[in-house]
């Protein structure tokens, strides 16, 4: 579904990526794994073209994403969906305007149908209770079920999680990716999470990738990944199981 | 760092932020003319802009103009001038600073305003949010302040200057006994078309400038909360110093 290529990015003359390659399939749960400052979200960021690379491409539905304009990746953009870190949701708007708002932007429908579509997202993310409150107003783990209603709402057929489970504790943790495994199957989505934690990974993902050093160094199922003769990916295994 | 290289780096920095503002007042002016239209954001903005503003306007203009028709009262009184009192603060006004205290108003209500509201956006990645969700944040964000500012500013400019010669009036009148007949008429005879326009064109650019490069600093904020301060800082000195070196330029093509 995706392909990456020889990706590489500096920034002020420090190479963060030196050539990832990594395969995305679709309909599946991939976790791109590895420590902190590794360029994880970079790589993201680069799937939908918020930055552009020094070398390589990034192949989606036959288009080379780093090749286009940025009138071209408008439309790619409405089918890879993207949750920021931190939700980024719109501070000014309540959670319902917050999901009206790409509706309105994309889609002529009357406001009934709208309102209809709200409910169901945020049905779907169990925040119906929560849809005139405005950002500041949630805690973490709403603000961030609240961003993935509104990520929903284009109906993309990728969705990228940027660490979707940082700070939160383990119950929140779990539960949302509960839910992003059940949005999964109900809308059919294909999902890349950037996560550091493996146990997590080992429960959800259906690949794990992992980035050192600017690269990918082993991707597999959970299972090939503790079975890993890598010394750097055994040693985060053991860690993990601490 | 040795001094040559100190200015080189400043130059360089000025230099990229010129050609950085140009571009980004093409690119907030081109995009407004193509769907989808923004109306309901633009009168958003021109309230903002303008309609909040005009109570500050009014006041600032009002003792410009009463203090303005004082001092050149005290000036014209050494050569035996008084009568012309009222010609020469309504050209003051009109020309020069019924424009410039208009914009360095909204600066500082509205153009800070917008910096910083620019800048938090960036750094909670609510602008990225917007590329990601397809949609243009120039166009989204830019495109109908630009237009709120050139529309609003000329209207404030001229409020301003009606306010402002009503003060030099009320000063004229009351307090320094000229006769208000003489008063008036020496306004309508020295005033022309002309002197109202240029202000009111002057207001143009100036509300232009002053939400692009306020709108810039804010929209390419880096470094966190210090950050936004620092762009909003930045972005009200250089436009208010950007405004009053360009009312000279203006001013000296005009007349």
């Amino acid at each position: 579904m995706l392909t990456i290529k020889e990706l590489k990015k500096s920034f002020n003359g420090l190479e963060v990526l030196k050539g990832v390659n990594l395969f995305i399939p679709e309909g599946k749960v991939t976790f791109i794994m590895g420590q902190s400052g590794t360029g994880k979200s970079v790589l993201l960021k680069h799937i939908v073209g918020l930055l552009k690379p020094d070398s390589g491409e990034i192949w989606f539905e036959n288009k080379d994403i780093t090749k286009l304009s940025e009138k071209e990746l408008q439309k790619i953009r409405r089918k890879i969906g993207f949750l920021f870190q931190e939700g980024a949701l719109f501070d000014s708007l309540t959670v319902k305007g917050n999901i009206i708002f790409p509706l309105k932007e994309h889609f002529k429908m009357p406001k009934s149908e709208m309102e209809k579509t709200v409910e169901e997202l945020l049905s779907a993310v169990d925040l119906l209770s929560a849809k005139d409150k405005y950002p500041s107003e949630l805690s973490g783990g709403m603000k961030k079920r609240a961003a993935l209603a509104r990520t929903l709402a284009l109906k993309p057929q990728v969705v990228l999680f940027d660490e979707p489970t940082t700070g939160l504790d383990p119950i929140l943790q779990v539960s949302i990716l509960d839910l992003i495994k059940s949005l999964k199957e109900k809308y059919n989505l294909t999902c890349v999470i950037v996560s550091h934690d493996l146990n997590l990974a080992f429960k959800f993902a259906d690949y794990i990738a992992f980035l050192h050093e600017g690269i990918i160094i082993e991707v597999g199922t959970p299972e090939e990944i503790k079975a890993s003769t890598n010394e750097f990916v055994k040693k985060f295994v053991e860690s993990a199981s601490l | 760092m040795n001094p040559f290289s100190f200015l080189g780096r400043a130059f360089f920095k000025i230099l990229s932020d010129c050609g950085g503002i140009f571009l980004f007042f093409l690119k907030s002016f081109i995009y407004s003319f193509f769907p989808p239209y923004r109306v309901k954001l633009l009168i958003k903005h021109m309230e903002f802009i303008g309609v909040k503003s005009w109570l500050v306007v009014i006041l600032t203009s009002l003792f410009s103009g009463m203090v303005t028709a004082y001092q050149v009262n005290i000036a014209l009184a050494k050569v035996g001038s008084q009568s012309i009192l009222g010609g020469v603060v309504a050209l003051t006004l009109t020309r020069e600073l019924g424009p410039v205290l208009t914009a360095v108003v909204v600066i500082a209500r509205a153009g800070s305003a917008i910096s910083a509201e620019l800048g938090s956006m960036r750094i909670t990645e609510q602008i990225d949010a917007l590329k990601i969700m397809a949609v243009n944040p120039i166009q989204y964000l830019m495109s109908p302040r630009l237009w709120a500012a050139i529309i609003v500013l000329p209207l404030l400019t001229a409020i301003s200057d009606f306010v402002g010669i009503t003060g030099g009036y009320i000063i004229g009148t009351f307090l320094l006994h000229i006769d208000p007949g003489l008063l008036t008429a020496r306004m309508i005879d020295m005033v022309e078309l002309k002197d109202i326009m240029s202000g009111i064109i002057k207001s143009i650019f100036f509300g232009a400038f002053l939400v692009v490069v306020c709108g810039y600093k804010g929209y390419y904020a880096s470094g966190g909360a210090e950050g936004v301060g620092r762009a909003t800082t930045e972005a009200v000195v250089i436009s208010t110093v950007g405004i009053l070196v360009s009312d000279y330029i203006l001013t000296t093509l005009f007349f």
